[in-house]
C-alpha cells in the first residue's frame, strides 16, 4: 500500500467570493435535512415502541431520509466552501458509502453480538451479557474452524511456489504466450459454486468421476477424497488453490515483467546462472511484489466459504470448516443471530490482530537492508 | 593443418550438447506449461461435455462427444466417444427443441440469471464511480478531515478488504430485514458494492498516479472548472484503468455466493445460489448439472477470453511499485 508523495498533488489557488448568506443557506441545509431525519427516526421509533401509528411498516422512510441528509451534506460542501468543497465532493460520496455501511452495522453487530436473538422466534432479541462469549469458549467446533483457517493459510506458501513458477515460464521466452496467460487465468473467472460442482461434485465423485477413475488406474482401490479428514482438507485446499494460483501467478508476473532486463544480463555477464541468478537478482527483487499478492491471498483466504460451504459443508465432523462456513451453518441450523454474530467479532479481531503483525513482519522483511 | 578439422569437431560436439541441453529445457517448458493448460481447462472441458452426457455415458466414463454416425468400429472407441444428447440442456430449457416452445425452467433460468446480471453490472458500475472519485480525489488533494489525513482516508478505505463478509453479513440481515430489503437486488447492489470498493478504489488510484498533473493544471487555466476537468480530460485517459476495475468487479460480483445465498430466498436469487441449491438436492442428473454450471460460467469465461488483458492489468495494479 502505497505512500503518498505530496510533490505530485494539484495545487491551484482558487478565490472564491461566498456571501455569508451562501453559507447560511448551506448550513441550514444540512442542518434541517438532519432535523428531518431525526424526526422521521423518531416516528419510527414511535411506531415500533406502539406509542403512534404513523403508517411506516419498516425502517424504509428513515432510510430515505438518511439518503436525503447525505445529499444535502454533499451539496452544501459546495454551497459554504466552494472550490473546496468542489473537492471534498469527490472523496465524500464514497466515505458516507462506506461509513453507512461498515461502521454503523458494525455498531449494530456489537450490540447484537451480545444478545440471544433468534430470528424465527416472536420473542425478539435479549440481552444476555457474555454468555455467547461463554459459550463460544466452550464451542470446540469454532476452535476447530479456526485451527483449519491457519492450516488453509499455510497452504498459501505451496500456491505461491506453484504460481511464482507458473510465472517464471510466462515471463521467459516461449510463443503463444496469449494462449497461456488466457488458458492459465480461467480458473480465477469461473464462479466457486459452479467450480465446486464441476471439480469437488462430479470429477471427485467416487465411482463415475474422471479422477476417481485416474487414481484407479493408478493401483488406488476405492479411492475417496472427501472421506477422512486430512484428504477432505486436502481436497478442499487444492480446489481452492486452482482457483486462486492465478491471481497469485498475474500479480508475480507483473513483477517479473518489471524488473529491467540490465540486471539480469549483468548478472549472467558475471557468471551467474540458474538458480543462481534466481535466488541473487531475481527472488530478492520480487521480494516486495511477493509480500503483497501473499498478504492480498491471505486476505482472500480467510474468507473463504463458498467451496466448503457447497462441497463437504463442514465435514467430515467439521474436519473442513472455516470460520465463515461453520457461522453460516450456524446461523442456518438455529437461526439465532447473536451468536454467530459473536463469532464472526471474535473473528474480525483476530484477523485484524493477525493482519496487523503480518503487515509490521513484511514491512521489516521488504526494508530491511539501509 | 590437421588441425583444423579436429578444431571443427570439438566445436561441434560442444555445439550438440548445448543444443541437446536448450531441447531439453525446451521440452521441460513446454511438457509444464501444457500439464498445466489441461488442469486448468480440463474441468471446463468435462462440464461442457457432460452436459452432452446420458447415464450409460456417465457411467462408464466416456469423454469425447462425436457423432454416432461416424464414430469407428472397436472397442477403443466405444471407451472413448459417446454420441451427444441435448437431455442436459433440455432440463433447464436451452436445447435446440425446447428453445421454441414455452419452458418454466428456462424462464427461472433466466430470471436468476438476469438477477446476476443486474446485480453485477450495476454494483460495479457503482464502485467504479465512486471509487474512480474518491481515488482522483485521494491522489490530487491534500484532505484533512479531523485527524485523519489522505493515507488515514486511503487505509479506512484499504481496510474494508480485511473485513470478512461473515462479520456484515448477520447485522445486515437483521437491518435488511427491519428496512424491507431482504431478498431484493437493491440489497445486494449495496453489498456488492461495498466489498468490491476498496479494490476498485487501489486500481483507480494507481491508474490517476501515472497521469502528470500539469494537465488539469493547463485545463484549469484554460477556464474549465475541477470537475470539468476531471470528467473531459482525466477519465478519458484513465478509460483503460476503469475498464480494469469494472472488469474486476464483474467478475468478483458475478461469482459472489455468501451474501446471495443469505440475503436471497425467492426473488432476487442470484445465479450462484440457483446452482448451489441444485448440488444440494441428491438424484440430480449430471448432465442437468453440467448444463446449468457450464451456462453459469459460460459469460465469465468469454469476458476472460476476450477481455484478457484488463483482468491482468487490473490485477497488475498496486503489484508493481
Amino acid at each position: 500500500m502505497s505512500v503518498m508523495s505530496g510533490s505530485d498533488q494539484l495545487h491551484v489557488v482558487t478565490s472564491d467570493d461566498i456571501t455569508p448568506g451562501r453559507v447560511r443557506f448551506g448550513k441550514s441545509l444540512v442542518w434541517g435535512a438532519a432535523a428531518v431525519l431525526a424526526l422521521v427516526a423518531l416516528a419510527q421509533f414511535a411506531q415500533t415502541a406502539g406509542w403512534y401509528d404513523f403508517g411506516f411498516d419498516t425502517w424504509r422512510p428513515t432510510l430515505y431520509a438518511y439518503c436525503l441528509w447525505a445529499t444535502a451534506l454533499c451539496w452544501a460542501q459546495v454551497i459554504t466552501r466552494g472550490e473546496h468543497g468542489k473537492r471534498t465532493l469527490f472523496v465524500l460520496p464514497a466515505a458516507l458509502f462506506v461509513i453507512s455501511l461498515t461502521v454503523f452495522p458494525l455498531l449494530f453487530g456489537l450490540i447484537i453480538a451480545f444478545s440471544n436473538w433468534n430470528l424465527s422466534s416472536l420473542s425478539g432479541r435479549q440481552f444476555n451479557g457474555v454468555a455467547n462469549l461463554v459459550q463460544m469458549w466452550n464451542d470446540p467446533f469454532y476452535w476447530n474452524a479456526l485451527g483449519n483457517m491457519v492450516i488453509y493459510v499455510l497452504a498459501i506458501l505451496v500456491e505461491y511456489a506453484i504460481a511464482f513458477g507458473l510465472a517464471l515460464i510466462l515471463a521467459g521466452q516461449i510463443r503463444a504466450r496469449k494462449f497461456w496467460r488466457v488458458a492459465f487465468l480461467m480458473p480465477l473467472m469461473l464462479s466457486p459454486v459452479a467450480v465446486s460442482w464441476m471439480i469437488g461434485k462430479s470429477m471427485l465423485e467416487p465411482r463415475f468421476g474422471p479422477l476417481a477413475r485416474l487414481a484407479r488406474s493408478l493401483g488406488i482401490e476405492n479411492p475417496s477424497f472427501f472421506e477422512s479428514p486430512w484428504m477432505a482438507k486436502l481436497t478442499i485446499m487444492v480446489l481452492d488453490a486452482w482457483t486462486f494460483i492465478p491471481f497469485m501467478m498475474i500479480m508475480l508476473l507483473a513483477g517479473l515483467q518489471a524488473i529491467p532486463k540490465e540486471l539480469q544480463e549483468a548478472s549472467r555477464v558475471d557468471g551467474a546462472t540458474g538458480w543462481k541468478s534466481f535466488w541473487e537478482i531475481t527472488f530478492p527483487l520480487m521480494l516486495p511484489v511477493s509480500v503483497t499478492a501473499i498478504l492480498i491471498r491471505i486476505i482472500f483466504k480467510l474468507k473463504l466459504a463458498d467451496i466448503v460451504i457447497t462441497v463437504t459443508s463442514g465435514g467430515p465432523g467439521g474436519a473442513t470448516d472455516t470460520v465463515t462456513s461453520f457461522i453460516f451453518r450456524e446461523y442456518r441450523e438455529r437461526s439465532n443471530v447473536g451468536y454467530g454474530t459473536m463469532l464472526a467479532m471474535v473473528y474480525l479481531v483476530l484477523i485484524v490482530i493477525a493482519m496487523t503483525v503480518l503487515m509490521k513482519f513484511a514491512n521489516r522483511l521488504t526494508k530491511p537492508r539501509t | 593443418m590437421t588441425d583444423t578439422p579436429v578444431q571443427i569437431f570439438r566445436d561441434s560436439d560442444t555445439d550438440r550438447g548445448f543444443r541437446m541441453k536448450w531441447w531439453a529445457s525446451r521440452t521441460a517448458i513446454y511438457g509444464v506449461l501444457a500439464f498445466w493448460a489441461v488442469i486448468c481447462l480440463f474441468p471446463i472441458y468435462w462440464t461442457a461435455t457432460t452436459s452432452l452426457k446420458m447415464a450409460p455415458n456417465v457411467m462408464q466414463g466416456q469423454m469425447v462427444p462425436f457423432p454416432q454416425s461416424w464414430t469407428p468400429e472397436g472397442d477403443w472407441a466405444k471407451k472413448l466417444f459417446y454420441a451427444p444428447k441435448w437431455k442436459g440442456w433440455e432440463s433447464i430449457g436451452l436445447s435446440p427443441q425446447t428453445l421454441s416452445q414455452e419452458s418454466t425452467v428456462r424462464a427461472e433460468f433466466l430470471k436468476r440469471f438476469g438477477n446476476s446480471t443486474i446485480v453485477a453490472l450495476v454494483s460495479s458500475t457503482l464502485a467504479v464511480v465512486l471509487g474512480a472519485m474518491a481515488a482522483y480525489g485521494l491522489s490530487r488533494f491534500r484532505y484533512k478531515w479531523a485527524w485523519l489525513k489522505n493515507d488515514d482516508i486511503l487505509f479506512f478505505f484499504l481496510s474494508q478488504l480485511i473485513l470478512p463478509p461473515v462479520v456484515l453479513a448477520l447485522p445486515f440481515l437483521v437491518l435488511y430485514k427491519e428496512l424491507a430489503l431482504l431478498d431484493t437486488r437493491i440489497g445486494l447492489i449495496l453489498l456488492y458494492t461495498l466489498s468490491v470498493l476498496p479494490i476498485v478504489i487501489w486500481i483507480m488510484k494507481d491508474q490517476f498516479e501515472t497521469i502528470p498533473t500539469e494537465l488539469e493544471e493547463a485545463a484549469l487555466v484554460d477556464g474549465l472548472s475541477i470537475w470539468g476537468a476531471f470528467l473531459t480530460i482525466i477519465v478519458p485517459i484513465a478509460l483503460p484503468g476503469m475498464v480494469a476495475a469494472f472488469i474486476l468487479s464483474l467478475v468478483l460480483t458475478w461469482n459472489e455466493y455468501f451474501f446471495a445465498a443469505l440475503l436471497t430466498s425467492t426473488h432476487a436469487n442470484t445465479l450462484p445460489v440457483m446452482v448451489a441449491s441444485q448440488t444440494g438436492s441428491q438424484g440430480i442428473n449430471w448432465w442437468s448439472m453440467a448444463a446449468l454450471s457450464f451456462a453459469a460460467i459460460l459469460p465469465l469465461i468469454v469476458i476472460g477470453v476476450v477481455l484478457e488483458r484488463f483482468i491482468i492489468k487490473g490485477m497488475a495494479a498496486g503489484a508493481v511499485k
